[in-house]
């Protein structure tokens, strides 16, 4: 069984959570993702693994409750368990494949939004663990929902940046790439991990400061596994498949509008499904359509 | 009763209009007094051509000799010999090109329905709470089974027979692979077919762990170093979904077969209180002529689409069972034959409105024997729909053999296995079904299961 051992709310509606799921624990590396079922008749949810332990059997996720089934796996609590964990799924990153002396070399800048923060973590954790230092720019609309902070200071020497200026670098992500650079960092690598808009933005930056660019790809996904092909992306004119492909990607190949697109395919019925739950036998619209 | 013995007692069915609106099960089959009366038409020929037909050799004349005399619960410990999964099989195999397709009776008139019988002979043991027992010896000796599917099942099913302490590995929540997430509701039952003989398989001793993706959970050789287990069977199925490559195939609305049917199927899309979103399309287009471009375009049926099947070649060449596509006419599914999709079209917020299809002319035949089509010039036309689902098979996944040291593909990037018993070029690991082949049916996949459970027998027994 997938138990819960440890629940935390990091921000209004952001929890992490401690699962114990020894298969997944074993073989996760940084990249990877795993798709996750609260109940019997849930959805199956893919979230990005935040940490994970080989030893103690124990996976760390960090979700946020947008839809029925996130709302649904924030009210489990600690003692409860998942009805189903599976991975871990996806390629990891490519840089567990570079030689630790070149890895060394490189100047990495990571770059998280959001619940992007968690599979960052991941990748810092393990970069730090194998002596190499990169620098993160952490960004959120409001100091309020910074999360993490204290574990990612601990792995990285990092830059937090808030849209309206409350913590940090004012400004988004990119305004505060930009001030690095400004200031003499000299990156040859960005890692992106956050919203689809965020990870766009950025990448038309460093296309145009010439910085090589992964980013980690989230859309809409059913098995998981290379069976279904709901989560095809284009990249470089080719379909490619998050879940058995990715789920990282060049960020200069990927046409995000056209997966940001993709990603309104079922909004109207989550949305319906939602409100059901939320508001039960109490909503109507009243137009007679929902 | 009076019949007819040179045709076959005909199958009651829901009403083509009735049930063009609703997931429940299309055949209703045969009660006693059919079954017997079909089974009267059996020849009990000395040299049994169905067998032959029959993948897994079944002793088709033994069970249906049985059945004439009333010995339903006889009847089906001759067909648990060779079948782990005759209640499924008795609906989705595709008899007239097997065991129908040799009967004698089909000479001068219609075969015996073979399939119905099966069926008959399964859902009433089902029924009566007869359960298919273990007597071998335990030798063990651990196998571990991978994928639950008809491949896997089979061959699990087998070596618990012999005495084997197997373990199925399952990489979706829920048991049964292609039977589960594939084959629609209306064609086979979940809970009271597949649930039931999944349920068999495990009172034989097989043990079944889901959410195990083998390749990326664990791996084949962390299986037998680390686990023990001293042999593997790789029934992991068919892989990704194929698209066609042209414009628009991006566009909301357009859906792999796999993906539509999953939502439906697995996830329960179908029924108004699943969590699973699925569209519920207008006006459909399903491009392809398999049993799966069947199932997905009866599935868009059902919830509410007028559906018109696309296909390149004409009807002769459909590769779906006839019955399938029989069913699929009855309730009202369009085909547009010798037609080919060159462009899907969108409309300003990114939905699909529209397909640009050619017509299609057969040429010469091709290296497979099929004649080839070609498009007729400047034959194009204009459908216009709201969604499009592709169902132009699948390439093989590419979880195991990248993380298999020592496990042979071929060009087509299919695992290569000794037909005969399933021998991979890696010692102590079998494969058959889909991943052997590509995507093929049920039954072949329950045969490859059924050749490797020999083959892992023969390889352990002389370790």
């Amino acid at each position: 069984m997938f138990r819960i051992v440890k629940k935390e709310v990091l921000a209004p509606n952001i929890y992490l959570m401690d699962v114990e799921a020894p298969r997944i624990a074993k073989h996760a590396l940084p990249g990877q993702f795993l798709i996750v079922r609260a109940d019997d008749d849930g959805e199956r949810i893919p979230l990005t693994i935040c940490d994970y332990d080989a030893e103690s059997g124990i996976v760390q996720i960090v979700f946020q409750a947008i839809g029925a089934d996130t709302h649904r796996m924030a009210k489990l609590e600690t003692g409860d368990c998942f009805a189903d964990m599976v991975g871990p799924l996806g390629r990891p990153s490519d840089l567990c494949e570079i030689p630790l002396e070149d890895l060394k070399k490189m100047k990495i800048c990571f770059i998280a939004g959001g619940v992007g923060t968690a599979p960052v973590y991941c990748q810092l954790k393990w970069l730090k663990n194998n002596g190499v230092n990169v620098d993160c720019i952490q960004g959120a609309r409001t100091k309020d929902i910074i999360i993490l902070e204290d574990e990612m200071r601990a792995v990285s020497d990092l830059h937090i940046c808030t849209d309206d200026g409350s913590y940090g670098i004012k400004g988004n992500v990119c305004v505060a790439l930009e001030q690095l650079i400004n200031e003499g960092k000299q990156f040859d690598r960005v890692v992106a991990i956050g919203p689809m808009i965020m990870m766009k933005f950025v990448c038309q930056l460093t296309k145009k400061l010439d910085i090589e660019t992964i980013v980690s790809m989230n859309p809409i996904m059913v098995d998981g596994t290379g069976m279904c092909g709901a989560c095809r992306l284009m990249v470089g004119g080719q379909v490619k498949f998050a879940c058995v492909d990715g789920p990282e990607f060049d960020g200069h190949l990927v046409d995000f509008d056209q997966a940001m697109q993709r990603m309104k395919l079922y909004k109207n019925e989550e949305t319906r499904l939602l409100l059901r739950e939320q508001e039960g036998e109490s909503h109507h619209g009243g137009c007679g359509n929902c | 009763m009076t019949m007819d013995m040179m045709k076959k007692v005909p199958v009651r069915e829901q009403d083509p209009k009735v049930r063009a609106a609703n997931f429940d099960e299309v055949c209703l089959g045969y009660n006693k007094e059919e079954a017997e009366a079909e089974a009267q038409r059996c020849l009990n020929c000395k040299r049994p051509f169905c067998v032959q037909g029959c993948p897994v050799s079944i002793d088709i004349p033994g069970f249906i000799a049985k059945v004439k005399e009333g010995d339903v619960e006889g009847a089906y410990n001759v067909i648990s010999q060779s079948s782990a999964l005759p209640a499924i099989c008795g609906r989705v195999c595709p008899q007239e090109s097997q065991c129908e397709g040799k009967c004698v009776r089909g000479i001068k008139g219609e075969a015996v329905s073979i399939g119905k019988l099966e069926r008959y002979v399964a859902d009433t043991a089902r029924e009566m709470g007869i359960r298919p027992t273990v007597t071998a010896e335990k030798k063990g000796k651990k196998v571990a089974v991978i994928g639950s599917g008809p491949a896997g099942l089979t061959c699990a099913g087998d070596l618990a027979r012999m005495g084997y302490d197997v373990t199925i590995f399952e990489a979706l929540h829920k048991a049964g692979g292609v039977l589960v997430y594939g084959i629609p509701e209306f064609r086979l039952p979940k809970d009271a077919v597949v649930e039931k003989e999944i349920e068999n398989v495990k009172a034989l001793g097989v043990k079944i762990e889901t959410d195990v993706v083998i390749g990326k959970s664990v791996t084949i050789d962390g299986l037998m170093k680390d686990e023990g287990y001293d042999a593997v069977f790789i029934g992991s199925g068919a892989g990704l979904p194929r698209f066609m490559n042209i414009p628009g195939e991006q566009a909301m609305g357009v859906f792999s077969a796999n993906e539509y049917l999953t939502r439906s199927n697995l996830m329960k899309a179908f029924r108004e209180d699943s969590r699973t979103p699925i569209m519920r399309a207008k006006k459909a287009v399903v491009v392809g002529g398999g049993n799966v471009a069947m199932d997905a375009a009866r599935t868009a049926l059902r919830l509410g689409a007028e559906v018109h099947i696309v296909y390149r070649r004409s009807e002769a060449e459909l590769p779906a069972r006839k019955e399938e596509v029989e069913h699929a006419k009855q309730e009202g599914i369009i085909f547009d034959l010798l037609t080919n999709p060159v462009e899907i079209h969108a409309d300003e917020n990114g939905w699909v409105k529209g397909i640009t299809c050619i017509r299609m002319e057969l040429g010469e035949p091709d290296a497979s024997g099929r004649r080839s089509p070609v498009p007729v010039e400047g034959s194009e036309f204009y459908i216009e729909c709201d969604a499009v689902i592709m169902s132009l098979g699948t390439s093989p996944n590419p979880l195991i053999s990248s993380t298999t040291e020592g496990l042979d593909i071929n060009r087509r990037k299919c695992i290569v296995a000794d037909e005969a018993n399933g021998q991979t070029s890696k010692p102590g690991v079998f494969a058959g079904g889909d991943a052997v082949t590509g995507a093929a049916t049920v039954i072949l996949a329950m045969g490859a299961g059924k050749a490797a459970a020999k083959g892992i027998d023969e390889y352990l027994s002389n370790q």
